[in-house]
């Protein structure tokens, strides 16, 4: 075992014994636990807000793609910074209503605004199935980065099961928050690595930033720009746009809103955090400068490039470091996750189907359901052959579709009723799932449209899809619901 | 929509609105191809117009008096 590894390890046994030390003594309830009693301020939902966008995708996703695709790794800056204007607008109010109800999930948020628990099953499961890609995207990354560090010893396979294992066990002894110290090291970690990569590199094998990037253009020309076709400007626009609109539909994200102590923490927030997205930038540094570096990594190999370079580069304490911060990267925001697909299952399915069942009872399938969704991510992440990126894009895809609903509740007199969220939900889910899996594109469907059309990300056709389903279903279902009103007719109305 | 909402508006139009014509490699601002560099600006300028929208919000400023 080199150097790397044995400090790799060892912050993995420092996270999994600081779990079980949090853990002691603390008798909470699931709302104390998910919520934290409504009690956090600006600094502390900063870095909750913060640290949960900057996973394994943001260290490795983020250099891969800017190594193999170039500019439209770009769009990762512009979205993130741009759903942080979205929630000055978009939080408050979520979170006055979610107080005002006592409301601890997202799942939640939409039985109650609705009054319609079946709907609450649908929005768990859509949020259960988009976090599904967002965790093989953390497992593949912990694979990457404990096979790379071990200098090819051990097999990607081998060290993915050894990452799961790893989160797995942390999740099942930590719970939802695991300890905020490994969290708060995780965080400064990772920002120190990033900077240092980010300027070092480019300076040790260029001088500068600007001699890299003219040397990149030189040997690729085009590569720093949009190109005119494919990944062009229009796909861009698309994309930051349903990112956005995605952005705070994740169930842990939504999930983390209420536990802001009042509605000016969020406000506030929106001034520091985009300027905190700049970190990315020395993140695309590293892959830019690992082109002509580590060259020849083809498709999802793309996503090694910050480890090879480092490899290449660094003495092994240095990507030991350096894969100690990609592991925590995975292990925070992957057992954040984790937990959270587990709670929507045990609270928002199973308790409505079997009501009965006691509190201790839901806790305890929550629990027993981390192992199962682990075991399901692992199959994926071994069978499958997808870069960082297209697996983030596709849980965005689907999580995306929440947010017509939740818009359109958030007026006083809702513009749509449950039958038409349902239904809207339903089309956008699926029409996302039918394009992932035939892999049709509009540019197959309709070849002769401009590239400006065919670009577009397939995400808005879907929310397109899910907000004509979901006025045209509203607009149907009154329309049948009023005349329902009259005796004669009121055994025909359905049921949801 | 008061003032503020629309200054709201503002990232995106420079963010996404902005980029089909900067999409160029020069001239290179701060080492970096000008179309990074203008959505660097944008992330930067983003932070100010959020920094004039919260001071132009009576909400934001009530509570500092409370603490």
């Amino acid at each position: 075992m080199n150097s790397a590894l044995i400090i790799i390890f060892a912050v993995l046994l420092l996270a999994i014994y600081s779990g079980i030390r949090a853990q002691k003594g603390k008798e909470m309830t699931m709302e104390q636990w998910t919520v934290g009693g409504r009690g956090f301020g600006s600094i502390f939902i900063f870095l909750l807000v913060a640290g949960e966008i900057y996973t394994t995708f943001t260290f490795l996703g983020g250099s891969g793609w800017a190594y193999s695709k170039g500019a439209p790794s770009y769009y990762v800056l512009s979205y993130i910074a741009l759903a942080y204007v979205i929630s000055y607008w978009l939080l408050p109010p979520i979170w006055r209503y979610a107080k005002q109800h006592r409301l601890v999930s997202q799942s939640d948020f939409f039985v109650s605004k609705y009054n319609s628990p079946i709907l609450g099953i649908l929005v768990a499961a859509v949020g259960v199935i988009a976090i599904i890609p967002y965790l093989i995207l953390q497992f593949k990354g912990l694979g990457i980065i404990v096979s790379e560090a071990s200098y090819g010893s051990i097999s990607p396979a081998a060290a993915v099961w050894i990452g799961v294992i790893g989160v797995t066990i942390y999740v099942m002894i930590s719970g939802i928050h695991g300890s905020a110290w490994t969290a708060a090291i995780k965080d400064i970690l990772i920002f120190f690595v990033v900077v240092f990569m980010g300027l070092y590199l480019p300076f040790h094998y260029y001088g500068g930033i600007k001699p890299m990037f003219e040397a990149v253009e030189a040997a690729n020309p085009g590569f720093l720009t949009f190109p005119d076709e494919g990944l062009s400007v229009s796909w861009y626009i698309s994309t930051v746009l349903v990112t956005v609109f995605g952005f705070y539909m994740w169930p842990h994200t939504f999930g983390s809103v209420f536990s802001a102590k009042n509605e000016n923490v969020f406000r506030k927030n929106t001034v520091m955090l985009p300027l905190y997205t700049i970190m990315l930038l020395f993140v695309f540094f590293v892959g830019f400068t690992a082109i002509l570096q580590v060259p020849g990594l083809k498709g999802a190999d793309g996503d090694l490039s910050l480890l090879r370079l480092s490899l290449k580069t660094f003495d092994p304490w240095i990507v030991g470091v350096i894969g100690a911060a990609g592991l925590l990267t995975a292990l925070v925001p992957g057992s954040m996750l984790l937990m959270t697909a587990a709670t929507l299952l045990a609270k928002n399915v199973y308790k409505v189907m079997a009501p009965a069942a006691s509190e201790a009872r839901v806790a305890k399938v929550a629990k027993l359901l981390v192992p199962v969704l682990s075991l399901i991510s692992l199959y994926f992440t071994l069978s499958g052959g997808d870069t960082l990126v297209t697996l983030l894009l596709m849980g965005y895809s689907l999580v995306t579709q929440l947010f017509p609903a939740l818009l359109f509740s958030l007026h006083r007199q809702p513009w749509v009723n449950k039958y038409g969220a349902f239904a809207g939900i339903t089309a956008g889910v699926l029409t996302v799932a039918y394009v992932t899996i035939s892999k049709v594109t509009i540019a197959s469907v309709f070849p002769n449209w401009p590239a400006v059309i065919q670009d577009l990300n397939i995400g808005v056709i879907a929310l397109l899809v899910n907000i004509i389903v979901m006025f045209g279903v509203t607009f149907v279902t009154r329309t049948l619901l009023t005349t329902g009103r009259h005796p004669a007719n009121a055994e025909g109305t359905p049921t949801i | 929509m008061k003032a503020r909402d629309w200054l709201g508006v503002l990232p995106f139009v420079g963010m996404l609105g902005g980029v089909p014509f900067v999409n160029q490699v020069e001239p290179y601002v701060l080492g970096m191809p000008f179309v990074l560099f203008w959505i660097v600006l944008w992330v930067v300028l983003t932070s100010v117009i959020m920094a004039i929208v919260n001071r132009l919000d009576p909400r934001t400023r009530e509570e500092e008096h409370h603490g």
